[in-house]
């Protein structure tokens, strides 16, 4: 099957040919068809960049990229059929609701009652039904957010570009955008492509996403692979709250003398067992308490679930682990 | 020794800040009374009184002012000799509004959307720059570059283009002897003073455009043309109105330039300047005076029903 988006050696340089900055350099990246991927990676890490490519908006400065096997190294975005759901939703302020949505049918030259039944359709896809007279000042971030899909989804393209689209929401709604945002992948079946900094958001929807750090992809594969084996300490540090054990204490626990990565919920408070530590801090996450744990030299931290008993701060304990938690990693 | 929970209030900035803080419109009034006076006595004030003028008549012969209610005055406007003033008048501010906004746009755009740092200074600067010097040593230089010996038709020649210029000089109505002595002179000269006052409120409304947005256009499919025309311009109107009341009315109110560049046939700013002076008409001079009031409200008004302040 041809892949949905394909980069190969694509790099984007900013700045003097002299001194560049490297925003992309040299990513390698396959995107199924159909797929929900993720971009993950801190600011700077070039993944807007990406995204930015595959919608035309930034040229690569070499390599080369594929859409559904055509290389669209010559295609200005108006004539890529990829469609972008903005950081700041991009609403056209002096229009309408409908006149949004239907603006990438009207500039197709689609006439006005057509354009506006399928305005229509796509805003009560999006439950805005009710909203099409209205101007996007007149609504709120989450209404804005779905607008801004509606008239992206419209155009019915083949891949659907997502630009941090739940950064500006609340947390409750973006949890409820989510879900909905998954739902309506699986619905339509059209590629979609996210690009956040959040490391749930990413694990949490994506089929498969890549992590990004310093315009390289760290790693890139399903959110198990990425949370259960990361292949670099940057992986393991970014992707969620995973404890990075230098190779010395890595040995110390049992393991080779490796980078290792060991999730808190692995870890286990049991006074009988062989390893000991000094709690340092504890802190409450509602499903449990997350402990700190100084040992061999460096801290630790553990997940204790709600209904356990805690240990005092500065308590000496005991902890063990599910030895097949501990991940070494290949790479530094 | 702990800090006591209020700070003693020391001298009569703090109390003043008090009073400020308790009563927030004292401030509010202390600080709009002085302008609103002006506006409303000396602004207002006599653009009252001189709409009182224009309702009053000249006696014929003693020339005196009757001050009595007629509008004999305003139908003096609709004789063919001062009806041709007002529409020339119309048409030249008209097509120096248009002039300005087509030379103004890319200037503006380019100034919004690319330039940083020290390039936007330079900008400002090359903007601002001729308004600084005299307006009547500008108008007085141009009569120079435009006459028939003047550099323009000097380089006209030197590059071929001089069948170009007598071509242009040869159209009726607009043509003449030498651009100094044609409409087309007199345009020229108005869009290069004026230009500045389109340029400034275009510049600023294209700054708050987002790039997104124009972004999001593209990515919608609109090439360039139509995201010109959907989203830029219609977004860009109220700086555009707003440099186009700039260069329409001062068009309108003008009377130097045309007494000095053009066919020294009359507009409505040399019409008043006449009739308030040697005719001493001043009735006449003021109903002149409201035809650019007039037509400003009608635009603006046309502007609004337009859309032109929906991004607003």
């Amino acid at each position: 099957m041809t892949p949905a988006v394909e980069f190969r050696a694509v790099s984007r340089h900013f700045g003097p040919a002299s001194a560049p900055i490297r925003a992309v350099d040299g990513v390698d990246l396959t995107i199924a068809e159909g797929s929900f991927f993720a971009m993950l990676g801190p600011s700077g890490s070039g993944k807007t960049t990406c995204l930015r490519l595959i919608s035309g908006f930034e040229q690569p400065t070499s390599g080369e990229i594929c859409i559904f096997g055509e290389s669209v190294g010559r295609t200005p975005p108006h004539l890529r059929n990829v469609n972008t759901v903005f950081q700041d939703y991009a609403l056209f302020p002096h229009m309408n609701v409908r006149d949004n949505v239907a603006y990438g049918l009207m500039v197709k030259g689609i006439g006005r009652t057509a354009r506006y039944a399928r305005a229509d359709d796509m805003l009560a896809l999006v439950k805005l039904d009710a909203y099409g007279s209205r101007k996007p000042s007149q609504l709120s971030g989450g209404q804005r957010q779905r607008v801004a899909l509606a008239r992206a989804l419209v155009n019915e393209p083949r891949v659907l570009l997502l630009d941090e689209p739940l950064g500006a929401l609340d947390l409750k709604l973006r949890e409820a955008m989510q879900d909905e945002l998954k739902s309506l992948q699986q619905r339509l079946g059209i590629t979609f492509v996210f690009v956040t900094h959040d490391q749930h958001e990413a694990l949490s929807m994506a089929d498969s996403l890549a992590v990004f750090n310093d315009g390289k992809i760290a790693q890139i594969g399903s959110p198990s692979d990425i949370y259960n084996k990361p292949r670099t300490r940057f992986v393991a540090d970014f992707v969620g709250s995973s404890n990075v054990l230098p190779p010395a204490v890595t040995r110390a626990l049992g393991g080779p003398e490796k980078w290792a990565s060991l999730r808190p919920e692995a870890i286990r408070l049991d006074q009988t067992a062989a390893l000991t530590g000094t709690v340092l801090s504890q802190r409450y996450l509602g499903a449990g308490n997350r402990v700190m744990i100084s040992t061999s030299g460096v801290e630790i931290a553990a997940i204790v679930p709600a209904g356990h008993l805690l240990p005092d701060i500065g308590a000496t304990i005991g902890f063990g682990f599910d030895p097949t938690a501990l991940h070494v990693m290949d790479a530094g | 020794m702990t800090a006591p929970a209020i700070l003693p209030a020391k001298g009569l900035a703090d109390r003043l800040t008090g009073l400020f803080w308790r009563r927030p419109n004292v401030l509010l009034t202390l600080l709009i009374a002085p302008p609103l006076i002006w506006l409303g006595v000396v602004y207002l004030g006599s653009l009252a009184a001189l709409l009182l003028q224009s309702f009053y008549s000249i006696d014929e012969f003693s020339g005196m002012v009757v001050p009595e209610f007629t509008l004999k005055t305003y139908a003096e406007l609709l004789r063919p000799s001062n009806y041709d003033v007002i529409i020339r008048t119309l048409l030249m501010s008209a097509a120096v509004t248009i002039g300005c906004a087509v030379l103004a746009f890319p200037i503006a755009y380019y100034a919004a959307r690319y330039a940083r740092g020290r390039w936007k200074a330079v900008f400002y600067l090359g903007i601002m720059l001729p308004l600084w010097s005299s307006y009547l040593v500008k108008v007085y230089a141009w009569k120079l570059i435009l006459a028939k010996e003047g550099i323009l038709t000097w380089a006209a020649e030197s590059i071929g283009a001089a069948p170009l210029l007598n071509a242009a000089l040869a159209l009726p109505g607009i043509g003449g002897n030498s651009l100094s002595t044609s409409f087309i002179g007199t345009f020229m000269v108005f869009v290069y003073v004026w230009l500045p006052f389109m340029i400034l409120p275009m510049q600023a409304a294209l700054e708050r455009v987002p790039t997104s947005l124009l972004e999001a256009s593209a990515d919608l499919g609109a090439t360039r043309a139509q995201t010109f025309r959907s989203v830029i311009l219609p977004l860009a109107m109220p700086g555009i109105i707003a440099g186009s009341i700039f260069t329409f009315s001062l068009t309108m109110g003008d009377y130097i330039i045309p007494q000095i560049i053009g066919t020294s046939a009359s507009f409505i700013g040399m019409a008043v300047y006449q009739l308030q002076g040697t005719a001493g008409n001043i009735p006449l001079a003021a109903a002149f005076a409201v035809v650019p009031i007039v037509i400003m409200l009608i635009y603006l008004a046309l502007a609004k029903r337009a859309g032109a302040f929906d991004a607003l």
